[in-house]
């Protein structure tokens, strides 16, 4: 899917607060936010600015890379998880099926289970199945609960 | 003057202002001196109440947001300072009571009886920074901060008292937000 087309298709979904930190599979759909866009210092701060968006009735969006739910996972389980506190993670999928840098490796392996084993529903996106994701996104989200898309290299390509 | 008091002074000046309470006795304190539902209490999430507070500020241009950190919680997310400088929403205050210490954990030193975060909140930009020690007045300055355009930092050099049994938050976290978002 292309950058463009994924923004308006989160527009749709009514999704209007934008931050994150960047990856460099995810730079088309944040080049397409514009100035919609605010980059964050950290994924946890990225969530907490999220968390405040929707405590002023937004929708909010954060975008990371899967080497930042490290960082993440404490706020999603004492903030986002403890207060009803929803939150629409796009995360790329670095490390998926072992093939990438080193760093990714390990956090490629164990990402998507990460995020289950702490009672966040997830799904993976190889291409144009994001459609899909989005209505599980935003039902999830509607009910109060995180929700995280993770996107593998071809999706924004 | 201990935290606690500081927190009721600066409480005695909040009107319809939405404050943010980092966790620990910031929360706790502000908590027993004056419930509302306005106050956003953290529990955990340690560093995420200026993230918080800085997110509902650029949201909503026409809700008052005033955060009430600490020294432990703003070194955990300095980075924070930066992003505030940036966005400078003129809806922003950021009150840092400093005591030097992680106090619920023990009292254990943070490093801020060294390290100036008033002067780290001006070098990333912030233009209105205050700071006071223990022993200065600071109710009119910050009566004066809020009732300006923000961003507004003020630092409160604050005292302790371990020998205090605070009472912890006993509000559900699910209702602390619900309410908070009402208003």
């Amino acid at each position: 899917m292309k950058a463009d087309s994924l923004r308006a298709r989160l527009k749709d979904a009514g999704f209007d607060f934008f931050t994150g930190v960047p990856c460099s599979l995810l730079g088309g759909i944040i080049k397409s936010l514009g100035d919609e866009y605010i980059p964050s210092v950290r994924e946890d701060t990225a969530l907490g600015l999220a968390a405040g968006a929707y405590l002023a009735g937004r929708k909010p969006c954060v975008l990371m890379q899967n080497s930042g739910i490290g960082y993440s996972l404490n706020v999603l389980t004492s903030l986002n998880l403890i207060y009803d506190i929803p939150v629409f993670m796009i995360i790329s999928y670095r490390g998926y099926g072992g093939n990438d840098a080193p760093e990714h490796i390990v956090m490629g392996e164990h990402c998507v289970e990460l995020l289950e084993t702490v009672g966040i529903r997830t799904r993976v996106c190889a291409g144009d199945d994001i459609e899909t994701a989005l209505r599980d996104a935003r039902a999830s989200v509607d009910d109060g609960k995180p929700f995280a898309v993770f996107i593998r290299q071809e999706t924004l390509s | 003057m201990i935290m606690r008091d500081a927190i009721g002074v600066l409480l005695s000046a909040i009107k319809d202002e939405y404050v943010v309470c980092a966790n620990g006795f910031i929360s706790r304190d502000t908590f027993n001196s004056k419930d509302r539902p306005r106050n956003f209490y953290m529990l955990g999430s340690m560093g995420q109440a200026s993230s918080i507070g800085l997110g509902l500020a650029i949201s909503d241009p026409s809700k008052k947001v005033v955060v009430f950190d600490g020294d432990g919680n703003l070194l955990m997310n300095l980075g924070i300072l930066t992003m505030i400088a940036k966005a400078a929403p003129k809806n922003y205050f950021h009150v840092v009571l400093d005591n030097e210490c992680y106090d619920s954990t023990g009292g254990q030193p943070t490093v801020s009886s060294s390290v100036d975060l008033a002067q780290a909140a001006k070098g990333c930009g912030i233009r209105s920074v205050i700071r006071k020690e223990a022993d200065e007045d600071f109710d009119a300055d910050f009566r004066n901060m809020i009732a300006k355009d923000g961003p507004g930092f003020m630092l409160l050099k604050v005292g302790r008292d371990p020998s205090a049994k605070v009472p912890r938050v006993d509000i559900a976290p699910p209702m602390i937000a619900e309410r908070f978002k009402k208003g």
